[in-house]
């Protein structure tokens, strides 16, 4: 079953003359548990797709079905619940709270969950559920000024994961590491995708999309091709515990 | 998002920012604190003012001169009060327990070569000091027969006698009132000012004394010598307005007036009390909103920098966004930070107050009382000016655009 579908995605900025279409009648399709890599130069559409997919933004037109719910006419709280419920975003510059620890960082969406009733000790051994997952038991109590590269993006994977999304939604999320860290998080990834999760990933890095199932290509705010990759293949063996 | 979180949160981000949270509040501390300080001082002097007009005498009627209606015509014809309407009050009026008449005149006194002017030489009768509420520290008052036979006798107020005589005993010595020799006989215990009267400064003579040496009138041979004041002491509170309708009529049918237009007029303690309490009232209010402009000032100084942390966060915003805050728990977040941040000035504002209230009141002369109700309108103040100030940035914030933020630096 599909978890995202969209049918005829339309976003234009402006309005007469001087608008401009950075999105033109986008029809995709991601199925549940799939790792998928959305590629294409600067001004091809993908961080609007992004934007919309992440319910940051809305579609102009068309319409945006998530995990069966159309989110295309929601308002910004419903979309705020959408996202907290059914997003997990992982963002190139990591994107924490400065001034809040791991655990911290990781129990925020927890906070604006309106569905489950949990007490706050619920929250904090819930958060420290998924830090242990990513492999950060020794750093739940440190601010991110105090973790490296690396560290800060698995709080941020494990922020993603907290509560429970329909899928992860990562943008260049290897961009600012260096090349040991990055391939650490990418098998973090992987363990993820493993572990039955949808990824979708946005990148300009060819190499990083080669770890990916399928790579659909942009371009001037069309589908230009999709193609099937490595299918993630690089995951090494006993690496996929559920998380 | 539950209260107790938002201001878990609230309470996070103003600690983490310690000085320039104290800075933000101090507004409101000031505003707070001046609120119960001023309305303290004021409630204190209404106190003070109440309790020295209480302590001229108990349940006393005032008779004074009024020619505002009659006009001057009336007292050129003689009106107003004579020295008999007093013995006619204490033969005819129901409830009364003493009558004390008064007629002041001012004049230069002198003993040895101590010369004072300006003294106060207030004419009375034998019943003054128990009326007035008054008492002898050395030596006596006089008795109606040396009032009746114009003795020349004096009792001195405390502060007078010390000019007078310093540590000398005043009792037995003479003092030259306008050429006049009086023989001091008492000296009175210290009473303040009372009621814009200092009682300590002034000579006290037999009122015969002073209408036949310092106020002669020739009108006095045909209806009496024209006293400034007759003091009725009533047995009670409850008899009080009747005693007030019956002196009325009395000294309406004696002067033959009507009480439209009568040239004396009646008071009761109760209403200097209340005349008193409008003009503290008034001066209170003004205190007050004094103290309230303060408050606004400081609503303002944390609107301003609520706006500040609004645009200084704006990245903590866009990622709570990302997260799912709905624009409902940013507006939140801001406004109960804003009123946590009001709040705690407020309760150091209180403790601020009443701390200065009890210091100024140890320090100066002034009397405070710490209004409970004035710390609750503070408090309650200072919430509202939080939300209030508050709702405008944390509003801002609401509104941002999850994407613009999120970019922001």
């Amino acid at each position: 079953m599909a978890v995202i579908e969209t049918t005829n995605l339309s976003r234009v900025y402006g309005m007469g003359e001087i608008s401009v279409r950075a999105l033109d009648g986008v029809n995709l399709s991601i199925e549940r548990g799939e790792f998928v890599a959305v590629m294409g130069p600067s001004g091809s559409g993908k961080s609007t797709l992004m934007n919309i997919l992440g319910c940051l933004d809305r579609p102009t037109e068309g319409r945006y079905i998530l995990d069966s719910l159309d989110v295309s006419e929601m308002n910004r709280a419903q979309l705020a619940q959408i996202r907290n419920e059914r997003i997990g975003f992982i963002f190139q510059s990591y994107n924490l709270l400065k001034k809040a620890s791991a655990l911290k960082n990781v129990m925020a969406p927890l906070l604006y969950d309106r569905k489950n009733n949990r007490t706050h000790e619920e929250k904090i051994a819930k958060a420290q559920k998924v830090l242990i997952a990513v492999g950060l038991e020794d750093r739940m109590e440190h601010e991110p000024t105090e973790l490296s590269g690396g560290q800060q993006q698995r709080v941020a994977v494990a922020r993603a994961l907290v509560n429970d999304p329909a899928f992860i939604l990562a943008d260049e999320p290897t961009g600012n590491l260096d090349s040991q860290s990055g391939e650490e998080i990418m098998e973090l990834m992987h363990e993820l995708h493993q572990g039955g999760r949808t990824i979708v990933m946005v990148t300009h890095d060819a190499l990083i999309a080669e770890h990916t199932e399928r790579t659909i290509y942009l371009r001037d705010g069309r589908i230009e091709r999709i193609t099937k990759t490595g299918s993630g293949q690089a995951v090494k063996e006993g690496a996929s515990e559920s998380i | 998002m539950s209260l107790s979180e938002f201001i878990r949160l609230a309470w996070e981000s103003i600690s983490g920012n310690k000085l320039r949270s104290l800075l933000t509040m101090l507004g409101i501390i000031i505003g707070v604190a001046s609120v119960i300080i001023m309305i303290g001082i004021s409630a204190g002097t209404e106190a003070a003012i109440e309790e020295q007009i209480t302590g001229l005498g108990s349940n006393l009627v005032f008779v004074t001169q009024n020619f505002s209606r009659g006009g001057a015509d009336r007292f050129r014809q003689g009106g107003g009060l004579v020295y008999d309407d007093a013995s006619a009050i204490a033969d005819n009026v129901n409830g009364v327990v003493a009558v004390v008449v008064e007629q002041p005149s001012t004049e230069s006194v002198r003993t040895g070569n101590v010369v004072l002017d300006g003294v106060v030489i207030q004419g009375s009768t034998a019943d003054f000091p128990s009326v007035r509420d008054i008492e002898i520290d050395r030596g006596r008052y006089f008795t109606e027969q040396e009032v009746d036979r114009t003795q020349k006798v004096a009792v001195l107020g405390s502060s007078l006698a010390e000019e007078l005589f310093g540590e000398a005993t005043p009792i037995g010595q003479t003092v030259t009132v306008d050429n006049i020799k009086l023989t001091v006989i008492g000296v009175f215990e210290e009473r303040g000012l009372v009621s814009g009267t200092d009682f300590d400064a002034q000579l006290y003579t037999p009122i015969t004394v002073v209408f036949q040496k310092f106020t002669p009138s020739q009108f006095a041979r045909f209806r009496g010598d024209r006293v400034r004041a007759i003091i009725v002491e009533v047995e009670g509170p409850e008899v009080v307005d009747g005693t007030i309708q019956q002196i009325e009529l009395l000294l309406a049918r004696r002067h033959d007036v009507t009480l439209d237009a009568a040239d004396f007029g009646v008071t009761t303690q109760q209403d200097i009390i209340q005349t008193q309490e409008a003009t503290t009232a008034a001066f209170r209010n003004l205190l007050a909103w004094v103290a309230g402009v303060s408050l606004i000032v400081g609503g303002i100084g944390i609107m301003n920098i609520m706006l500040v942390t609004v645009s200084e966060r704006t990245r903590e915003i866009g990622i709570r966004q990302s997260i799912g805050a709905a624009p409902n728990d940013i507006r939140w977040q801001f406004l109960t930070e804003a009123v946590v941040l009001s709040l705690a000035g407020g309760v150091i504002g209180v403790l601020v107050g009443v701390g200065g209230s009890i210091l100024f009141g140890a320090l100066s002369d002034m009397r405070t009382v710490v209004v409970t109700g004035s710390i609750v309108l503070a408090f309650t103040s200072a919430a509202v000016v939080g939300i209030f100030f508050g709702f405008y940035p944390a509003n801002q914030a609401s509104q941002l655009d999850p994407i613009e933020a999120l970019r922001h630096e």
